[in-house]
């Protein structure tokens, strides 16, 4: 491990949110100032210590905004991540390369919008004429939401691997039933079965029905990253970037990869992993937890297999419901994911991951040391080992 | 539609399937862009596809419901003989008899407003 290693420099010291809903009855910046404050003041500190601010190219809040709400006096570092939820994980990445770098001491990043009540992804009423270039290819065809961009995506892969709509079924399953004992969660206490999943309706026939779709959520999440040194002096337990990777490959595009090579994985995700494992010098058997991106069911399967969890085509007989929950052999998605606790664009997915290490998880994990957590995928993307200190 | 897309949709009101391709290495490109990401040259021209395929992947999006097209329809991701993939719908066959691999077509559908699109039929369709 060289001295240019991120790994161990920085730690989360602190983790804020809204409550999570279908319409916050706010605004988008409210949200996010809410937010960051409940953040800053769980790290401990004062809006006035935070000198940096990350957030999603997406997201509605201005940074000068936030600061001036918040009455931050001199900000030192600000940078913003595309990609929409492939960035939930890199916000932190660039949080901790700012700090260990001396740009700033203490950075909080943000992510809070009205996807619910104000402007639904997937929907292009109010962009038509505007229609960026690259939907221009899909767009006439009727290839208009993330679900059927994703879907189109995964069909090879069932192909390939003989992989059915029933093996997404138990992602779903899993995260459903962790969200039923998370009172933060939107599904708090409606568990759902295999065979309600079966006979839910087709969003994109034959890979998605509606309970392989993440639900769309109001609400903001902020996370307060500083030294791994400062964290230590802090109230709460620190959960220390053991490793944080970004990952993009050649020939991808936003949401609609269709042109490379082969469409059997998520070549972006192969990427993170391989950059996590090596910073970390850890391996998949250290991970006691993992919140995997689950906008939509089929790419937690692929993603088993990117990060090295299990070969490639084997999660539909490696992701068993007994292993993926609470008391198996790696629990996912223990507040019940997107699907189950809330869509927050993958932020809250860091936060349960915070909880974990913590050890203050509504449904916790026995003796974590090290937690796994991606961000959105079918995009550039991005993933955190976190660490107990 | 810019600069460098501009060929394509020019081609299909003419009935021609057009695949860019660099003049320095002729490794064939789609979506179109400027630059040939093999050997970076700048410079391009473009060949006819046979308009022959493969259904590399396919779907059928049922919700939400379009109100322009009709349901079901079914959305593909055509490989053509020359090597790109192209995304397109599949017509004259019934959506249950699509299959994976299926030999396929170009078919030009016109619509309104001088609009022109490139869809694929079974081989074999008459
Ligand atoms: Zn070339």
């Amino acid at each position: 491990m060289s001295d240019a290693n991120l790994s161990g420099r920085a730690a989360i010291a602190g983790i804020g949110q809204t409550e999570f809903s279908k319409e916050s009855g706010r605004t988008e910046l409210q949200l996010a100032c809410e937010s960051v404050l409940a953040a800053v003041r769980d790290a401990g500190l004062e809006p006035g210590d935070v000198d940096g601010l990350v957030t999603f190219t997406m997201d509605t809040s201005e940074e000068m905004e936030v600061a001036r709400n918040l009455g931050m006096r001199e900000v030192r570092f600000f940078s913003r991540v595309s990609y929409g939820g492939g960035a939930s994980a890199a916000t932190i990445a660039h949080a901790a390369m700012a700090v260990a770098a001396g740009m700033a001491d203490v950075v909080v990043s943000y992510r809070a919008f009205n996807e619910r009540s104000g402007n639904r992804f997937g929907n292009m009423s109010g962009r038509v004429g505007v229609l960026p270039l690259w939907l221009s290819w899909y767009a006439p065809y009727g290839l208009m939401t993330p679900a059927a961009w994703v879907a189109l995506y995964a069909r090879p892969y069932m192909e390939r691997y003989g992989v059915t709509n029933a093996d997404f079924g138990r992602i779903a399953v899993v995260d459903r039933s962790h969200a039923a004992t998370n009172p933060d969660a939107w599904f708090y206490e409606r568990p759902i079965t295999l065979e309600d999943h079966q006979s839910s309706r087709w969003i994109v026939e034959p890979v998605l029905r509606l309970l392989d779709c993440c639900q769309e959520s109001d609400g903001g999440v902020a996370i307060v990253v500083t030294s791994a040194e400062r964290a230590r002096d802090l109230p709460q337990p620190p959960a220390i970037v053991t490793a944080a990777a970004q990952g993009a490959t050649f020939d991808g595009e936003t949401m609609t990869s269709y042109y490379k090579d082969d469409l059997d994985g998520l070549p972006e995700m192969g990427v993170v992993g391989r950059t996590l494992w090596e910073q970390s010098a850890l391996t998949p058997a250290d991970v006691s937890t993992a919140f995997l991106y689950d906008h939509f069911t089929p790419f937690v399967l692929m993603q088993l297999e990117e990060l090295g969890f299990c070969a490639r085509g084997e999660a539909k007989d490696w992701a068993t419901i007994e292993r993926l929950s609470i008391g198996g052999e790696l629990p996912i998605n223990t507040s019940g994911g997107l699907l189950g606790e809330a869509y927050i664009h993958g932020m809250n997915g860091i936060t349960e991951v915070v909880r974990q290490i913590r050890g203050t998880a509504v449904n916790q994990v026995a003796d974590v040391e090290h937690a796994l957590v991606t961000a959105g995928t079918g995009v550039p993307t991005s993933g955190l080992i976190l660490s107990k200190l | 539609m810019t600069a460098d897309t501009q060929f394509f949709w020019d081609g299909v009101k003419k009935h021609r399937l057009l695949i860019q391709r660099c003049t320095a290495c002729r490794t064939l490109r789609h979506p179109p862009r400027p630059m040939c990401p093999t050997c970076h040259a700048l410079a391009w021209d473009t060949v006819e596809a046979s308009g022959r395929g493969t259904v590399y992947s396919f779907v059928i999006p049922r919700h939400p419901p379009l109100p322009w097209f009709p349901e079901p329809y079914v959305v593909a991701l055509v490989e053509l003989d020359e090597g790109t993939r192209l995304v397109t719908n599949l017509v004259g066959i019934p959506h249950d008899a699509v299959t994976m691999g299926m030999k396929v077509r170009v078919r030009y559908e016109h619509f309104d407003d001088d609009l022109v699109l490139p869809m694929f039929t079974p081989e074999d369709a008459p």
